[in-house]
């Protein structure tokens, strides 16, 4: 038994398995939450590469897994890191049955899971690209599900996904590229040839991470998926992206010296955050503006990159925004289930009918604005900090996108609470929505209160890169 | 370009012209037999042009994937009733404005392909010219239709092409078997869209 294949092969197993049986809806779910559970505990009490004796028996984890002349390699410091990985995933399975995410999310979802994992696991890392794409593929049926009901809005041919498709692989085709440039940047270094694997890599990244002008199929996929199966999407992919260029920063010595890339990158990053913000305070659906909230967090992400403590800021934001991308779909899902659509003319009032389900949609977005006491707030103020110090033009922007942020969350506000002919309040929640909605704004409110319980988990995932590490 | 200039012209020059060919019957074709063959004729091409850098074995397991993607699309799209959202209908001046635009797309890389050979030192300008051409065919159909057939042959197109390429750069066993899966892939995902409604309708 090898790691990889424990924490690869077994998933995905295990997913083709359950979507083969995902008539059973509840039982799957379950299922696929145990599963990914235990292959998180898994991680967390199993070295790699050492002898364990249990009793009579004995094992050993090795790390390395050939294919086809090319290695897939989990060692032990990758342990935090697939810890988290499965307990992310846990946590969004767990939900999956309540939001109505429809029967192949969570079969699926632990096949790309499985993929993610593959893909920090391959070696050379530049074929990565390819289980990027293959993720893509996955991710299609998830987004796409014929059980699901259809709204009106979601009625178009798949806009949406086939845009998703169709970036993500062009991107693929940039990176594969890429990794072929620079195996001539490491036999023949120079200027030219450096510049030419940065603009591949660039361009390539910039299809991946939605970066603007880039980015529509996120907003595109917001407004036409189901929303927890589509924020499941944006928080899984986007996170396997990030890991993916990590992996370069940590391999190549002259990405992580380059002032160019530094500068290209906070501009970039200011760019997603006024784009995000800005469109988010406009907005008129509330899927979009999840859609938009994603693309601020994307350049926060890519902020945080540029700055020289700002690798495990980036660590330590995957938990808040873990939780508040899970409330914010929930949220809009069994929202959506009463009102068979996001439009704001069609949620109008809908915050009598389901308050609860409405103050956990509007403290969503008020943590990813940053809002003290919540989840997001500590690590906006380190963020905050840190920046200020290196390029306050950065902050000032970057204030002015959660800015409209605010104001999106506050006419979101209005039109929940617009006067309807019977404005009383009537609790229309589940008892199980309410307590997986409570729960969730529980967490959100603790993660604020007390970061330092949970954080510092969060950033050992960063022992899994050798040069990138605090 | 100059056919002189070609490496195996008795190779690569059929290659070309049966990309052209197909590539713009994909483009103009409507019937789903007529746009499955015309993408298995266009894997003919691609393979013709990555069997000038690998052996005939490697080069035939982008033939045979290639295929099997053409089938697994055609006999979606033949099983799949008629409905506009699959359908896509343009009047004849649409198809002349189609090859018109396939005409400049082509002229365009043509004219690229040198310059763009002197970054890739050591691939011939017929695979490079069969690459850029194959990409922006693919790019051209993706900017012309949202409809899902169409979307899903403009990437098998664009990757049709990468693949004439990248065959040049790399010779990785385990590359080419991920490509090639990567075609039936896209293929599986355009015939699991071509289905999606009938699943709908059906319930």
């Amino acid at each position: 038994m090898t790691a990889p294949i424990l924490w690869i092969v077994v998933p995905a197993i295990m997913g083709m398995i359950l979507y083969a049986f995902r008539r059973w809806y509840r039982i799957s779910v379950i299922a696929g939450t145990v599963i990914a559970l235990g292959l998180a505990v898994l991680a967390r009490f199993t070295p790699i590469g050492v002898q364990v004796d249990l009793g009579p028996v004995s094992f050993k984890l090795a790390d390395t897994l050939m294919v086809l002349g090319r290695r897939f390699v989990l060692t032990e410091n990758d342990r935090p890191l697939l810890v988290i990985i499965f307990l992310l995933a846990a946590f969004w399975f767990g939900a999956a049955y309540i939001a109505r995410a429809g029967r192949s999310t969570v079969p699926l979802g632990l096949v790309v899971v499985a993929l993610l994992t593959a893909a920090l696991a391959v070696e050379p890392f530049l074929y990565a690209a390819l289980l990027v794409e293959f993720t893509v593929l996955v991710c299609i049926p998830i987004l796409v599900q014929p059980d699901l009901e259809l709204t009106e809005i979601q009625s178009l041919p798949f806009r949406g996904s086939l845009r998703f498709l169709t970036f993500q692989t062009l991107g693929m085709l940039f990176l594969l590229l890429t990794g072929w440039v620079l195996t001539g940047v490491e036999t023949t270094p120079g200027p030219d040839i450096a510049i030419r694997a940065a603009s591949l890599m660039g361009f390539g990244f910039a299809f991946l991470l939605a970066v603007f002008p880039f980015h529509t199929w996120i907003v595109m996929l917001a407004e036409e998926a189901q929303p927890y199966a589509g924020a499941f999407v944006f928080l899984i992919f986007s996170w396997m992206v990030f890991l993916y260029g990590l992996r370069f920063l940590d391999r190549y010595l002259w990405l992580r010296d380059s002032e160019t890339l530094l500068l290209f990158l906070r501009l970039v990053g200011v760019i997603m955050i006024l784009v995000g913000g800005g469109s988010a305070l406009f907005e008129r659906h509330l899927g979009r503006m999840l859609g938009y909230a994603v693309l601020l967090d994307t350049g926060y992400n890519l902020l945080s990159v540029t700055l020289p403590e700002g690798i495990p800021l980036l660590f330590a934001a995957l938990l808040p925004r873990a939780t508040t991308l899970g409330v914010w779909a929930l949220a809009l899902s069994l929202l959506q289930a009463r009102s068979h659509g996001l439009g704001f003319s069609q949620v109008k009032g809908l915050g009598y009918g389901q308050p609860l389900v409405s103050t956990a949609l509007l403290l969503a977005q008020l943590s990813m604005a940053g809002m003290p006491l919540l989840a997001f707030f500590p690590v906006r103020l380190m963020f905050w900090q840190q920046m200020s110090g290196q390029a306050l033009w950065v902050v000032w922007f970057s204030l002015l996108g959660v800015a409209g942020l605010f104001v999106a969350a506050a006419r979101t506000l209005i039109v929940l609470t617009s006067q309807e002919e019977d404005s009383t309040i009537k609790f229309q929640e589940t008892p199980q929505s309410v307590f997986l909605l409570g729960a969730a704004l529980s967490g959100i409110v603790v993660l604020g209160l007390f970061p330092q319980w949970f954080l510092p988990a969060m950033i050992k995932g960063l022992q899994a890169f050798e040069n990138l590490g605090p | 370009m100059i056919i002189a200039t070609l490496n195996f012209p008795e190779i690569s020059l059929p290659a070309l012209i049966i990309l052209s060919l197909s590539g713009m019957m994909l483009l103009i074709g409507r019937d789903g037999r007529w746009l499955t063959l015309a993408l298995g004729f266009q894997y003919v091409g691609v393979f013709l042009l990555v069997f000038l850098s690998w052996t005939l074995s490697l080069a035939m397991v982008k033939l045979v994937a290639g295929w099997m993607a053409a089938i697994l699309l055609g006999v979606s799209l033949v099983g799949a009733p008629s409905n506009t959202f699959l359908e896509e209908r343009f009047s004849p001046s649409g198809r002349v404005f189609r090859l018109l635009a396939a005409f400049l797309v082509g002229l365009t890389m043509l004219s690229l392909a040198p310059r763009i050979s002197g970054w890739y030192l050591g691939v011939g300008i017929e695979v490079i010219d069969g690459s850029l051409f194959l990409i922006g065919l693919g790019m051209l159909q993706l900017g012309l239709s949202t409809r899902p057939v169409r979307v899903i042959l403009g990437l098998l197109t664009v990757l049709g092409g990468f693949e004439v390429l990248y065959a040049a750069l790399e010779n990785s066993i385990l590359v080419a078997g991920m490509l090639a899966l990567l075609n039936l892939g896209l293929a599986m995902v355009g015939a699991y869209l071509v289905a999606v409604p009938q699943i709908e309708a059906d319930k």
